[in-house]
């Protein structure tokens, strides 16, 4: 396979990261030589083979539906970039 | 002083033969004359330290004494650390000072350790060689030409050149092991799931796994008991009683003159094969004869879907940091543009500005192999290779009771070397990938040196939890050899 300017567009995009034109060539050109190595993998048959997600195969841990943290909404927004009355601010997405 | 090993650092502390505050001078000291010339340290807090330092000393003289009560350590700049700078090598986090510690940092305050600062690294723990750093390489102590390894290069350099004992890193394809390698120091990462993520800044969350680096194995079974162990808080954390791995350390052998006898070292053909430099082989051949020597032997072994474990990350990780690094928005923490039209253009500018260039590509990638139609041809063939890769583990195992190799097919490389070919970059950890696939331990000490005084690192990899076991292999063999006492110019 190989990656065209407007799939790294895409990609970019989906990612949610400004690219511009000249960043995007040099990013082809990077990830298509990425993705070569990667391709290696397809010369493998795998039919009968179960994927693995976690080294242990452990299950999720559940505990009791109970408070466990307390209030720290301060300390975390002192940390963000604009907060106003305890709210984060954004651009308005909603006229 | 600068020499000293945590237990003798222990014994001078408890004896008042010196202070947890002079002990962190010295230290503080060293670092403000030498890293400037390493850069291994993006944050050092001198008045932090000493005040932990002052604690520790009070600590000592009421009898209230933990392992490492006034012992100076440094972290990794991934580990959050309240009220002090966590970059995590990104621009994205340069304002970035965590209102909660991780569990690590944590447990090591609980055990009286006192943090001199935060190591430099490769962005969000994505490199191998410490250059992908916001702030600027880390240069290796042997050669300051040379890199130091990745992604906890900073950690590694500070405990090669001596600015601090003992540090910790995270291991999420050899990050541990490869750096300990590049500077002559003894790095270990446990099993998967032995010590705690939380608070430990995710790259790929099935493979990140936090480590210890430290001058001997000795001083590395000191700091794993201290951060080992379950924690609630981490999904993954296992539910073990928590080890002292020193104990494995002080059993006496039979036979001292061969303490080995009985162990049975696994060579895999496929980590001597082409690709590994001359001067790298012959190293650890020498170690070799030397652990034969100490009473162990060495068999031959088959890991034939070890070629496998790069492509077969460079799937995984990918996709998983392309989940976990969403989070970096620009909302909440971290770096926002300055300027922005909408809420997507916010996004999209803030991450365009606050990650650097293989951060992104690694987004990218992950963002791709994920999207629809493609997942099927490469995460889940990835996973079923990961699969085949375990399982190769596992049937060797059946035939040996560690694993060694070389942890890096050459030595240290020059700065700036191979940083314009992410791939080569990549081939790298070609010895340390696997052992992340399938989640297993891995240790690298130090085996002698290579061309141009360089060190080299040999690597051992335990089968799941057999952390001690590695620990007290290379202690043994430490024992028998003085390459782990050998220092850098600098730290003479």
């Amino acid at each position: 396979m190989s990656l065209t300017i407007e799939d790294v567009h895409k990609i970019a995009g989906l990612a949610r990261i400004a690219l511009s034109g000249d960043d995007a060539e040099a990013t082809r050109d990077k990830l298509n030589n990425i993705f070569g190595l990667i391709e290696q993998m397809q010369a493998v048959d795998t039919r009968d083979v179960e994927p693995m997600s976690h080294p242990q195969d452990v299950s999720q841990r559940l505990r009791e539906d109970l408070v466990s943290e307390s209030d720290q909404r301060e300390a975390f927004q002192k940390i963000a970039p604009q907060t106003e009355a305890g709210l984060y601010l954004v651009p308005r997405v909603i006229e | 002083m600068i020499h000293a090993s945590l237990t003798e650092l222990r014994a001078a502390l408890d004896a008042g033969k010196l202070s947890s505050v002079e002990l962190a001078t010295l230290f503080l000291d060293r670092i403000d004359r030498l890293d400037s010339g390493l850069n291994a340290f993006i944050t050092v807090n001198r008045d932090q330290a000493l005040a932990a330092a002052r604690t520790a000393d009070a600590d000592i003289a009421a009898g209230r004494v933990g392992r490492l009560t006034g012992i100076p350590i440094a972290h990794k700049d991934v580990f959050c650390t309240e009220g002090m700078l966590t970059t995590c090598g990104s621009k994205m986090l340069s304002n970035f000072v965590s209102p909660y510690d991780a569990h690590v940092v944590s447990l090591l305050k609980q055990a009286g350790a006192v943090t001199l600062g935060k190591t430099n690294m490769d962005e969000f723990a994505m490199g191998s060689s410490n250059e992908n750093s916001h702030y600027g390489p880390t240069r290796n102590p042997w050669n300051t030409g040379r890199v130091p390894g990745g992604s906890s290069g900073g950690s590694a350099a500070a405990v090669a050149a001596r600015l601090v004992p003992a540090a910790t890193g995270t291991d999420t394809g050899g990050s541990v092991r490869q750096p300990a390698a590049l500077t002559g120091v003894t790095g270990i990462k446990p099993t998967y799931g032995v010590a705690s993520r939380y608070g430990m800044i995710a790259y790929a969350s099935s493979f990140d796994q936090a480590g210890v680096f430290g001058a001997s194995s000795e001083d590395c079974a000191l700091m794993l008991s201290a951060i080992a162990g379950f924690d609630p808080r981490d999904s993954t954390s296992l539910e073990r009683p928590a080890e002292d791995y020193t104990q494995a350390l002080r059993t006496t052998a039979a036979d001292p003159a061969r303490p080995l006898t009985g162990l049975r070292i696994g060579l895999p053909e496929e980590f001597f094969g082409d690709g590994l430099a001359e001067d790298v082989r012959a190293a650890i051949e020498a170690a070799l004869v030397t652990y034969r020597e100490l009473g162990a032997t060495t068999v031959p072994v088959k890991l034939p879907n070890a070629r496998l474990a790069i492509p077969a990350y460079y799937v995984l990780a990918p996709a998983e940091a392309s989940s976990n690094l969403s989070r970096f928005d620009g909302v909440r923490y971290g770096h926002r543009a300055a300027d922005y039209g909408d809420l997507d253009d916010m996004y999209r500018k803030s991450r365009a500005e606050g990650f650097g260039a293989e951060v992104k590509r690694r987004i990218l990638v992950g963002t791709y192999v994920l999207s629809h139609g493609y997942y099927d041809a490469y995460y889940l063939q990835a996973q079923k290779l990961r699969r085949l890769i375990a399982e190769d583990f596992r049937a060797a195992f059946a035939q040996c009771d560690v694993i060694a190799g070389p942890t890096s097919p050459t030595t240290a490389w020059a700065i700036g070397a191979k940083t314009d070919d992410p791939v080569q970059m990549y081939l790298m950890d070609i010895y340390t990938i696997a052992v992340n696939l399938a989640g297993l331990p891995g240790l690298s000490h130090p085996a002698g040196f290579g061309a141009d005084a360089l060190p080299v690192g040999l690597q051992l990899i335990g089968n799941y939890f057999d952390e001690s076991r590695l620990l007290a292999t290379a202690h043994r063999f430490q024992q028998a050899t003085d390459w782990h006492q050998r220092r850098p110019a600098l730290a003479a």
